[in-house]
């Protein structure tokens, strides 16, 4: 008997969201397609900056000062998304932007995720004392308060890319940490990790070809998911004036330099906020399916 | 026994040392293993049987366990004292272990091939083409068909019994002199089962090695073992060869446990047959008796079993029993 299937209504929503399967769990096979076309269209963006960018995004036209996007009234071909108070274009600004945003991405979490790999799978395949010292660490600095933390180094390293990376490694390694810790606890139990210790391998070698491999999807996965955090954590410490100075575009420091104006010329803060939600959304459902894609116990479905 | 066996344990004590007070998990275990031998070590769960194993490649599990006494022999030399990175290299290469699941015995994320020569690279350094030359000769050895495809494919698409097997490959790749196996079967199908046994046994009397076969079941024990030694709270009741102890077991509770084993012949339970048990439950290890462990089991129980343990008593040339109530050869 040849099961038909239901005729399925063409949804671009069901790409973004896939439809529920009787067995309750989610069809994870569809992938997501819109989130992948904005993150490369951003990808491409940061790139290719210089190339893409009709204006430069620091020489100042006061003449053309505060020019609505170009179309709205008053709006000016020159400008496709208007410029700023002092007259410098969004658009190449944001363009721009997105390769400070994906710099400081992936400096921090390499730097962050890649202390929380580490102090995880120490902490997690070791145990005993240097667990509970790691873990105490990792509480403490949940404990802490990353922003008040960030504006401080600010001030004493004082503002800068480095300093910015550092701040937001600072916020990322602890999450990091005590997750795959988590998962680093149930793998030392696991048979193939007492025939090693058998076998005659070293701790070190043990948590390099045994226990790292095996937690590589849930790292990449958090990875993933902590892009979204590290745009929005550059964006506030840009705003707040201790992350990139100006006159360099990032997408936080555009908004705080609109914000004064939000009232007359609303479009200098909310493009780049824009900006952020979209692409922060985009990479938190481009994560989540490849969690899902990379569970093994889905895979099998 | 003028040959000097491979193996031997000799008063062998690990505690787990917790908050609460010791646990005497393995309280003065002895035995000895000949070369080319099969010893069945069988008793009930929390016995100490896997403990005994674990203490002898001294990989005792975190929390507390520590072994407080005693000496390991492997070829006369006493491995307790050596430091941890002597005991790696004596790991895998002069006794290894098979353990019961064979489900999570291999790593998920590698192709069996890199686990095998994970294991023969450890041995000695040769070129690649050699080390898969002897990975797919592992495979062979272990009666897996088609081995050279086999090493590209990872355990998840492997049947339990086809995994256990290279697990056995893997142990036995480094040609260790004494492997102990802790319930290999236990966890593969009944026909399995058997295959997987009479594989173990050829490869014994291909290697010489000697098994020292950790299980529950009396079944398989009267399959491979040459001697027994049967254990309860921490300690060694009565060792013997297999026929002796299957025919005339001397201890209360071997007999006990050999009369608690299914037959194939009378009435079945159920139908007018019913199993026989044993009463009660085993001491805590925390605090255990003065006398005799069983004492507080035992059909014969006196008084003389509650004021002081027996000692181990010779019945036979090779049979030993710890009870007041066995007659000395």
């Amino acid at each position: 008997m040849a099961i038909a299937d239901p005729p399925r209504r063409l949804s671009l929503w069901r790409l973004v969201w896939p439809a529920r399967v009787p067995g309750g769990f989610r069809r994870t096979a569809r992938v997501p397609w819109i989130p992948i076309a904005i993150i490369s269209v951003i990808v491409v963006m940061a790139l290719f900056a210089p190339l893409l960018a009709p204006y430069s995004p620091i020489d100042q036209t006061l003449r053309d000062k505060l020019l609505p996007p170009a179309w709205l009234a008053g709006g000016s071909d020159r400008y496709f998304l208007g410029t700023d108070a002092f007259g410098r274009d969004i658009l190449s600004r944001l363009i721009h932007g997105a390769r400070i945003s994906l710099i400081v991405a992936l400096l921090a979490l390499t730097a962050g995720g890649g202390v929380g790999l580490l102090v995880g799978i120490v902490a997690g395949y070791l145990g005993g004392a240097v667990d509970s010292v790691l873990m105490r660490l990792v509480d403490a600095a949940f404990a802490f308060p990353a922003i008040l933390f960030a504006l401080l180094l600010a001030v004493t390293m004082g503002q800068g890319l480095g300093t910015l990376v550092i701040a937001i490694s600072l916020l990322l390694w602890a999450s990091f940490a005590r997750l795959i810790r988590g998962e680093v606890l149930s793998l030392r139990q696991r048979d193939f990790v007492a025939l090693a210790r058998v076998r005659g391998c070293s701790a070190p070698r043990i948590m390099l070809t045994h226990i790292l491999p095996n937690v590589f999807n849930t790292f990449m996965v958090l990875v993933t998911l902590n892009i979204g955090v590290v745009i929005i954590a550059e964006a506030t410490l840009s705003f707040l004036g201790a992350g990139i100075p100006p006159p360099t575009p990032s997408w936080g420091l555009m908004i705080s330099e609109g914000r004064g104006r939000i009232a007359d010329a609303w479009w200098v803060a909310l493009i780049p906020g824009i900006a952020i939600t979209l692409m922060v959304l985009a990479v938190n459902l481009f994560g989540d399916w490849l969690r899902d894609r990379l569970d093994p116990r889905l895979r099998q479905l | 026994m003028s040959e000097q066996p491979v193996l031997e344990v000799r008063d062998l004590h690990t505690h787990f040392f917790l908050r609460r007070g010791v646990v005497k998990a393995v309280d003065g275990v002895s035995f000895s293993l000949r070369r080319g031998e099969v010893l069945g070590l069988v008793g009930e769960s929390g016995c100490g049987k896997s403990l005994t194993a674990l203490s002898l490649m001294r990989l005792l599990p975190r929390g507390g366990a520590r072994t407080v006494k005693g000496e390991v022999l492997l070829d006369g030399e006493n491995i307790l004292e050596r430091t941890p990175a002597e005991m790696r290299e004596i790991r895998g290469r002069r006794i290894s272990m098979v353990l019961q699941d064979p489900q999570t015995s291999l790593n998920p994320v590698f192709s069996i091939g890199d686990q095998l020569r994970e294991a023969i690279q450890r041995r000695k350094r040769a070129p690649h083409a050699e080390i898969i030359k002897e990975a797919v000769a592992a495979l062979r050895r272990v009666e897996i068909a088609a081995p050279e495809q086999r090493l590209d494919q990872y355990p998840h698409q492997m049947s339990g019994g086809m995994k256990q097997r290279v697990v056995g490959a893997i142990a036995i790749s480094g040609e260790p002199g004494v492997l102990i196996a802790d319930e290999p079967t236990t966890a593969l199908d009944v026909t399995i089962q058997l295959q997987y046994l009479k594989l173990l046994k050829r490869l014994q009397a291909e290697t010489g090695m000697a098994i020292l076969f950790i299980t529950h079941d009396f079944g398989v024990v009267g399959r491979m073992c040459d001697r027994v030694a049967v254990m309860y709270a921490g300690r060694i009741v009565e060792c013997g060869p297999v026929r002796q102890i299957f025919e005339a077991p001397q201890h209360p509770y071997t007999r006990a446990l050999i009369a608690s084993v299914p037959k194939m012949t009378g009435p079945p339970p159920g139908m007018g047959g019913r199993l026989a048990t044993i009463e009660g439950q085993p001491p805590s290890l925390m605090d255990l008796p003065v006398g005799c462990r069983f004492a507080g089991r035992c059909p014969l129980v006196e008084q003389r079993c509650l004021d002081a343990y027996p000692g181990t008593v010779r019945i036979g040339p090779e049979h030993t029993a710890d009870c007041w109530k066995v007659v000395p050869a």
